[in-house]
C-alpha cells in the first residue's frame, strides 16, 4: 500500500493540464518506477499524484510532415526498442532503451519519465542529447518546445513548469539523417543496473567515408546532468578518419566531463571509463557509418 | 485512514471477467494477493528489482508491486494460477520447470514462469542469450538460473516443433 | 532402488502452480502489521524516544520501545542447545536495544492496522541519542582505545583460537626455504534469498504463543523465543511453512522473538512482521568479512615446510554465530594441504556493523579464497604448475584428522581435479593462455575446497523421524529437518521408500514443521540433513518394516525371516511371490478386531561421526583490461559428495552454490559508509546479485566415492558448491593478467585499483603528467582500438562492440 494522499487520474492531455493547474503540488506519475519507489522510501510519502498512465494518445512513435520523429512521452522502453521507425532511423536510441533495467521495467518505464526525472544516469537521455532532441511540453497556453540541452537545469531538476506535462520528444530530420551511432552503458551487471557512466556517440561521414563531417558525443553520469562533450565534437569536425583522430576525440571528450566521486564509483575511475568509452564508441560509430579506423 | 479513495475496476483475471472496488493506494500485487487470493504473486523487494511478483498485463510482463491496481481497469491479467486449465492440467512451461528441476525454494518460480510464458507466446525462436535477456528481470538465488533457462529453451523447442508439424 | 534416481521433486508441482503456501500466504487477514524503528547512528545509547506525535496517527495500535522490552539478554545463533554453560552461544542482545551498536539496530516498534499508518508513525518518532565513537574494522576494533561495543568484552574480541602443529619457528630455520606471504580480504555479503524473513504470532489456549515463521530451524527457534521471553519452552509453538530460501540467514532467530513478544502486548491478537528487502540487507545477518595474512615456507620443489595463518573475522554488532564461523574457516587451513609445522590464530571481533551469522558454507568460502589465492601466489613465485602442485600437496587418501577422527577413505581431491581438468580442457587452455599481451586476455584457473559434513563433534547431530503407515499402504513421513528449497523432502522420500520397500511416490513428506507435532531435528544447516537425517530414516524405516512384517506373519502365517517388502507388496523372498499388498495389510490390521493397530514407527538417531566433502572449481575468464572487466566464459564444479541420492537435484544444488560463489568473486559486497556506518547498497539494484545475464552455463561433475559412514553413502553437498568458484576465477584472472587480485569482489572498482598499480592502465592524472613532460598525446598503455596487434598465441581480436561493455 502506497502512502498516496490523493490520486487524480487524467483522462486526456487537456484534463492532465487542468489537473496540473488545479494541483500544482501534485506529482505526475506516468509509469511509477520512480515515483512509487520514492513514496515507499518515504521521500514522497503522503503526496498527491496525477496519473497520466491511461493517456494512450501519448504512446507511440510517428513522423511529422517535415520528417521530424515524434516520440510520445508515454512510449515505453520496450516500445522504443521494438518500434520500426526507431529501428530504421534512430537505432541507437532503441539500443539505449533496451539496456534499461530488465524486461518488466522496460515495459513500465517511459521516455517521458526518463527525461523528466532529470537523472544523469537515464539511459535514453544521453542518446537523445546526442540527437539534439527537443522536449514538447504542453501547458494551459499550449505547446512549448525546449531543446533537451536547455531542459536539464540541475540534478533532478528540469524546465518543466508546474502547469505543464511533457507530451513528446522530437528529433529533427537533419539531426538524425545520415548519422550512425552507438550507446555504451557501463554498469556492474549486464541487466538490472544503472550506468556507472554511459556514452552515446553519433557520427556523420563524408560520402567517401574518409572524413568526419560531424560527430556528437554525450555522457550520462559525467556530471550532475547528462551532458554533451562539445570540445571533442569540434576537434574532429572535418578531420580525416584515423587512429590519431580517435585519440584526439577521446582526449577532447575529457575536457567537458566533470564526474564526481560517489560510493558508486570514484572520479578517477569514471574519467578512465569516459575516455575509453569515447574511443570505443567513436570507432564503432565510424564503423557503423561505413568507415574504418 | 480518513477519506479513503476507491476506484471501481473491472478487468479480466486469468480469463475471467472480475470487478473490484480498490483502494487507489494499492499495488496490483497487493490487490491480487489480498482481494483475489492469487498467492503465486510473491513479494521479494516491492520496488521492481527481483521480479517475483511478475504477472502478464495484456500479455506483457510487469512487476505488479510497482503497478498501481487502479491502472488495471479494462486490462487483462494473467498469473500462474491462470496457466492451469479447469481440469487441473498444468501448462507445458510449468511441467518443464518440474521436469528440469528448475524449482528449488519456489519463491521466484511463478514470476519466472510468467516471464517465460511471455517469451514463449511470441512464437519466435530465441537464442540462449536472448532467453537470458528475456528473463533478466527475475532474480533467483537457488538455481544459478541454469535449469530455468533449460526449461524455457526446451519448452520453446517443443512449441516450435509442434508449430512446424502443424504446418 | 529409489536412492540414486532423479525423482521429481515432491514439492515442484505446488511451487510451479503457486499453490505452495509460504508464511505470508497463510497470515490471517486481521493480523496487525508492524514496523521497526532502526537506529540512525552506528553506536550510542537511546536516551529518549518521543512517541507523542506517532501515537496520534490513525491506525496505530501500539508503540513499544527499547525501554519496554523484557530485561533478558538472549543468543540468536541457530545451534542446538548446549547444556554445558561454557559451550552456550553468547547472549548479548535484547528484543529491542537501548545500547545501539550498529546503524540499523532495532530500537522501537509500531504495531498498526496497516502499513501506511505504521510507516507514518515510524517517521513521526523522535529519538534522542547519546552518541559514541564507532569502529568498522575488526583489526582496528582490537586496538587499544577502540570503542567498546559490549561492556562484557572490553577488547571487543568475541573469541580467539589457535592451532599449533609441530614447531613453526624451528622449522623455518631450515636453509634454502622460500617464503611466500600475502594478505587476502573477503567482503561482507548477504544471503539475498528471494523471500525476505517474515513471521506472525498469536496467542491461543491462555497464553500459549504460536509463531509461524520463515525459518530453517523450527525447533531451535522455538527454544530461543521461549528464552527471549522468559517462558517455559512448552509455551511456545513454532510452525514453519514453505520458505523462500535461507542460506543460513534463517539459521538464526531473526524477528521471531520480537513478533512473539508483540502479540503478548496486544492481548494475543495476531501480529505480523514482514522484513523489507532493505532490512534484510541491514538488520538480518550477513557473511563475516575477513582479513587473512598467510605465510608459507617451501622447499624449491614445492614441498611445504611450515605455514602460518592469521585471521580476523568481522562479527558486526552482536554475537549471533560468532566465533564458530572463523574457527571453521581456520580449521580448513591445515586440512587441504597438510603440513608438519602449522601455526594459526583467528580472532572474531565485534564491530559497529550489521551482524554476521551463518551463511552457506560457514567460513569456508572465505578460507578457500584466502588459501587458494595464496596457493597460486606460491605457484607464481616458485614457477610451478597449479595442478601438479595441488596434486602433490593436497590431503592424501587415508588422512585422519586428530580432532574429529574423520578419515579420507578415497583419493577425492585428485579424482575431482582430474575430472574437472578433462571437462574444461584445462591442460590445453592453460598452455594456450601463457604469455599474453593484448588488452583482452584469457586465463584459466583452479581452486580446491574441503568441507566438513554436519557439526559433530562440536555439537550434537540428532535427527528424528516418524513414519505412519496409511490404510492405502502409503507412508506419511515427518522429520524435524526442513525443506528450504534444497530438495530434502524429496531425498528423504527416496530414502524412506528404500528403507521400507515402497515407491517414492507413496511417501508423503509432511513439509511444514510444527513443533507441537513434528519430532525433533536440528534443521537445515551445516549440509547435515541428508547425511544425519539419513541415519534416522534408515533406522525408523527398519522399525516400521519390522512391525509390518510381524503383522504380515499374522496374516500370512509365513515366518518373518522369509518375508520382504518390495514395491509396496509383501513378498516371499524364496520365490518372489506377492503375498499381499501393503494396502491390504494396513487396512486389515487397522480394522482387525484383535490385532487392530495404527502402524507407526518413530526413532531418534544421534550421529557420532562426520564425513569430509571435497571438490574443485575450474574457471575460464576473459579480461578486458581497459574496461576493468572480467567475463566468466566457462566454469565447472566437480564434487565428491559420496553417492548421489538424486542426481538431478544434486546438480541443481551445485548450480545455485556456484552462482553464489560467482557473485562472491565478481559482484557482491555490502558497502558501508565509513563516515556514518550506514549500509549504502541495501537493495537489489545496488547490491549486485548476479542476474541471468551475468553467468555462463554452469557445468557440474561428480565423483561418487561412497561415504562408508553413511547408510546411503552420502555426505555434504548443500554448502560446498559456494566454496571454490571465487578463488578459481581469481586464479584465472591471475593467469590472464599477471595480477593476483587479493580483495574480492573482483569488480571493476577493484580491478581499476589493481591494474593501475600493476601498470596495466594509466590514470588520467598520470596521463596528464606524462603529456606535460613529453608532449606525447598517444597512449603508451594498451587499449582497444582498431585491429589489435597481439603477441597472444590465441585470437584476441578487438572484441565485438557490446553496448553493455562486457
Amino acid at each position: 500500500m502506497y502512502d498516496i494522499n490523493h490520486f487524480y487520474e487524467a483522462t486526456s492531455v487537456e484534463h492532465a493540464v487542468q489537473l496540473r493547474v488545479e494541483n500544482p503540488e501534485a506529482h505526475i506519475i506516468s509509469g511509477g518506477s520512480d515515483i512509487l519507489i520514492g513514496i515507499r522510501a518515504g521521500d514522497l510519502a503522503g503526496c498527491d499524484l496525477i496519473s497520466i498512465y491511461m493517456l494512450d494518445e501519448l504512446r507511440g512513435v510517428s513522423f511529422h510532415d517535415d520528417g521530424t520523429i515524434r516520440i510520445g512521452a508515454l512510449t515505453s522502453f520496450t516500445n522504443l526498442a521494438e518500434d520500426p521507425i526507431i529501428r530504421e532511423h534512430l537505432a541507437v536510441l532503441g539500443e539505449a532503451a533496451d539496456t534499461v533495467g530488465g524486461p518488466q521495467i522496460r515495459n513500465i518505464g517511459t521516455i517521458g519519465g526518463n527525461t523528466c526525472n532529470g537523472v544523469t544516469s537515464a539511459d535514453t537521455a544521453s542518446t537523445l542529447l546526442a540527437f539534439d532532441a527537443v522536449m514538447e511540453l504542453t501547458g494551459p497556453k499550449g505547446i512549448r518546445l525546449v531543446p533537451l540541452t536547455e531542459f536539464y537545469l540541475g540534478a533532478k531538476k528540469v524546465d518543466l513548469r508546474p502547469d505543464e506535462i511533457a507530451t513528446a520528444v522530437l528529433i529533427r530530420k537533419d539531426h538524425y539523417k545520415g548519422y550512425h551511432g552507438v550507446y555504451f552503458k557501463y554498469a556492474m551487471r549486464d541487466a538490472m543496473d544503472i550506468a556507472t557512466s554511459a556514452c552515446s556517440v553519433n557520427v556523420k561521414l563524408s560520402d567517401d567515408k574518409k572524413t568526419i563531417q560531424d560527430a556528437r558525443i554525450s555522457y550520462g553520469v559525467a556530471g550532475p546532468i547528462p551532458l554533451r562533450a562539445r570540445s571533442a565534437e569540434k576537434i574532429v569536425k572535418g578531420k580525416l578518419v584515423s587512429a590519431d583522430t580517435v585519440e584526439e576525440f577521446a582526449a577532447g571528450a575529457l575536457e567537458d566531463v566533470n564526474p564526481r566521486t560517489s560510493w558508486r564509483a570514484t572520479k578517477e575511475f569514471r574519467l578512465h571509463l569516459q575516455r575509453e568509452m569515447a574511443r570505443r564508441c567513436f570507432v564503432e560509430s565510424i564503423r557503423r557509418a561505413g568507415g574504418s579506423v | 485512514m480518513s477519506n479513503k479513495q476507491y476506484k471501481q475496476l473491472s478487468f479480466i483475471l486469468n480469463g475471467k471477467k472480475v470487478s473490484a472496488s480498490v483502494d487507489v493506494r494499492e499495488s496490483l500485487a497487493d490487490m491480487l494477493r489480498n482481494e483475489f487470493g492469487m498467492t503465486s504473486v510473491k513479494k521479494g523487494c516491492e520496488v521492481g528489482e527481483c521480479g517475483a511478483c511478475t504477472v502478464l498485463i495484456n500479455g506483457n510482463p510487469y512487476d505488479s508491486c510497482i503497478f498501481l491496481a487502479a491502472w488495471i481497469d479494462g486490462k487483462e491479467v494473467t498469473t500462474v494460477e491462470g496457466l492451469v486449465d479447469i481440469d487441473g492440467n498444468i501448462s507445458d512451461i510449468q511441467q518443464a520447470f518440474i521436469d528440469e528441476a528448475a524449482v528449488q525454494c519456489g519463491f521466484c518460480t511463478p514470476g519466472f514462469i510468467m516471464s517465460a510464458e511471455h517469451l514463449l507466446n511470441t512464437g519466435k525462436r530465441f537464442s540462449r542469450d536472448e532467453i537470458r535477456k528475456a528473463l533478466s528481470g527475475n532474480m533467483c538465488r537457488c538455481t544459478g538460473y541454469q535449469n530455468i533457462i533449460n526449461a524455457v529453451e526446451n519448452t520453446m523447442d517443443k512449441r516450435l516443433a509442434e508449430k512446424d508439424t502443424e504446418k | 532402488m529409489e536412492v540414486g534416481r532423479s525423482a521429481k521433486r515432491v514439492d515442484a508441482f505446488d511451487k510451479a502452480t503457486g499453490r505452495a503456501k509460504y508464511t505470508d500466504d497463510l497470515c490471517p487477514k486481521n493480523a496487525y502489521v508492524s514496523r521497526i524503528l532502526h537506529s540512525t547512528i552506528a553506536h550510542g545509547r537511546v536516551v529518549h524516544i518521543d512517541t507523542s506525535e506517532a501515537q496520534k496517527i490513525e491506525g496505530v495500535v501500539k508503540i513499544l520501545t527499547c525501554f519496554d522490552v523484557p530485561d533478558i539478554l538472549f543468543a540468536t545463533a541457530g545451534h542446538p542447545w548446549a547444556t554445558d554453560p561454557s559451550k552456550q552461544d553468547i547472549s548479548d542482545r535484547k528484543i529491542l536495544n537501548e545500547h545501539v551498536r550498529y546503524y540499523g539496530d532495532d530500537i522501537a516498534i509500531v504495531i498498526a492496522e496497516d502499513y501506511v499508518s505504521a510507516d507514518r508513525a515510524i517517521r513521526a518518532l523522535k529519538v534522542e541519542y547519546e552518541e559514541y565513537p564507532f569502529v568498522l574494522d575488526p583489526i582496528e576494533a582490537m586496538q587499544e582505545g577502540a570503542p567498546v561495543i559490549h561492556e562484557e568484552r572490553p577488547d571487543n574480541v568475541l573469541g580467539h583460537s589457535t592451532i599449533r602443529i609441530g614447531n613453526y619457528e624451528e622449522a623455518i630455520k631450515e636453509p634454502g626455504l622460500i617464503k611466500v606471504e600475502g594478505w587476502y580480504h573477503t567482503p561482507t555479503v548477504q544471503h539475498a534469498h528471494i523471500e525476505n524473513h517474515v513471521c506472525y504470532a498469536y496467542e491461543e489456549q491462555g497464553g500459549r504463543i504460536t509463531v509461524v515463521t520463515s525459518t530453517q530451524i523450527p525447533h531451535i527457534v522455538r527454544r530461543i523465543v521461549a528464552q527471549a521471553l522468559g517462558l517455559p519452552w512448552g509455551k511456545v509453538r513454532l510452525i514453519k511453512p514453505y520458505i523462500g530460501g535461507g542460506f543460513g540467514n534463517k539459521q538464526d532467530a531473526l524477528y521471531e522473538p520480537l513478533c512473539a513478544w508483540m502479540t503478548t502486548q496486544v492481548g494475543g491478537h495476531p501480529v505480523k512482521f514482514d522484513t523489507s528487502r532493505e532490512e534484510t540487507f541491514v538488520s538480518n545477518r550477513v557473511r563475516h568479512a575477513m582479513h587473512a595474512h598467510i605465510t608459507s615456507w617451501l622447499k624449491p620443489d614445492g614441498t611445504f615446510v611450515a605455514r602460518k595463518l592469521k585471521l580476523w573475522s568481522d562479527q558486526g554488532a552482536y554475537a549471533s554465530h560468532g566465533h564458530g564461523v572463523s574457527q571453521k574457516g581456520m580449521g580448513a587451513f591445515p586440512q587441504v594441504y597438510p603440513c608438519d609445522n602449522v601455526e594459526t590464530d583467528c580472532w572474531t571481533v565485534y564491530t559497529n556493523k550489521p551482524v554476521a551469522g551463518a551463511m552457506r558454507a560457514y567460513g569456508i568460502p572465505q578460507a578457500m579464497f584466502q588459501l587458494e589465492s595464496h596457493t597460486d601466489d606460491i605457484i607464481t613465485q616458485l614457477k610451478l604448475d597449479p595442478y601438479e602442485f595441488r596434486k602433490k600437496n593436497c590431503m592424501p587418501m587415508g588422512y585422519v584428522d586428530d580432532f574429529s577422527k574423520n578419515e579420507l577413505y578415497h583419493d577425492s581431491f585428485r579424482d575431482t581435479m582430474d575430472k574437472a581438468r578433462i571437462m574444461m580442457d584445462y591442460d590445453r587452455k592453460r598452455e594456450l593462455y601463457k604469455n599474453q599481451t593484448g588488452p583482452v586476455r584469457r586465463g584459466i584457473g583452479m581452486a580446491l575446497f574441503w568441507y566438513n559434513t554436519a557439526v559433530w563433534p562440536i555439537s550434537i547431530e540428532t535427527s528424528t523421524s516418524r513414519m505412519l503407515l496409511q490404510p492405502d499402504g502409503s507412508v506419511n513421513l515427518m522429520t524435524g529437518e526442513t525443506e528450504i528449497g534444497q530438495g530434502c523432502d524429496t531425498v528423504f522420500a527416496q530414502m524412506a521408500a528404500d528403507a521400507i520397500g515402497i515407491r517414492t511416490e507413496d511417501v508423503h513428506v509432511f513439509t511444514n514443521q510444527d513443533t507441537d507435532v513434528t519430532p525433533y531435528g536440528s534443521g537445515a544447516y551445516g549440509s547435515r540433513q541428508t547425511y544425519v537425517g539419513g541415519f534416522a530414516i534408515a533406522q525408523t524405516g527398519k522399525l516400521l518394516r519390522e512391525k509390518i512384517l510381524k503383522h504380515a506373519h499374522s496374516l500370512t502365517r509365513m515366518p518373518v525371516e522369509v518375508l520382504d517388502i518390495v514395491d509396496g507388496n509383501i513378498v516371499r523372498k524364496q520365490d518372489g511371490r506377492i503375498l499381499m499388498s501393503l494396502e491390504k495389510l494396513s487396512t486389515e490390521i487397522l480394522y482387525d478386531f484383535k490385532l487392530s493397530e495404527s502402524i507407526a514407527a518413530e526413532s531418534t538417531y544421534s550421529v557420532q561421526s562426520n564425513a569430509y566433502s571435497f571438490g574443485v572449481s575450474i574457471a575460464e575468464v576473459e579480461v578486458d583490461i581497459p574496461l576493468c572487466k572480467v567475463k566468466l566464459l566457462d566454469i565447472v564444479n566437480v564434487h565428491d559428495c559420496g553417492t548421489l541420492i538424486n542426481p538431478a537435484l544434486a546438480e541443481g544444488q551445485v548450480h545455485g552454490g556456484m552462482s553464489m560463489g560467482i557473485g562472491y568473486g565478481l559482484y557482491e559486497t555490502l558497502l558501508i559508509d565509513p563516515k556514518t556506518g550506514r549500509v549504502l547498497n541495501d537493495n537489489l539494484l545496488d547490491y549486485k546479485l548476479p542476474t541471468t545475464m551475468d553467468h555462463p552455463d554452469l557445468k557440474v561433475g561428480f565423483v561418487e566415492n561412497a561415504e562408508p559412514t553413511s547408510p546411503y553413502g552420502t555426505k555434504a553437498l548443500g554448502e560446498p558448491p559456494t566454496c571454490s568458484p571465487a578463488p578459481a576465477i581469481r586464479n584465472a584472472v591471475l593467469q590472464a593478467t599477471g595480477v593476483g587480485v587479493n580483495t574480492i569482489p573482483m569488480n571493476p572498482h577493484q580491478l581499476f585499483k589493481d591494474f593501475s598499480k600493476a601498470g596495466l592502465i594509466e590514470s588520467e592524472e598520470e596521463r596528464q603528467l606524462r603529456k606535460k613532460a613529453s608532449g606525447d598525446l598517444k597512449d603508451t598503455v594498451i587499449h582497444v582500438i582498431g585491429e589489435q596487434e597481439t603477441k597472444t598465441p590465441i585470437e584476441t581480436k578487438t572484441p565485438e562492440f557490446q553496448p553493455r561493455g562486457n
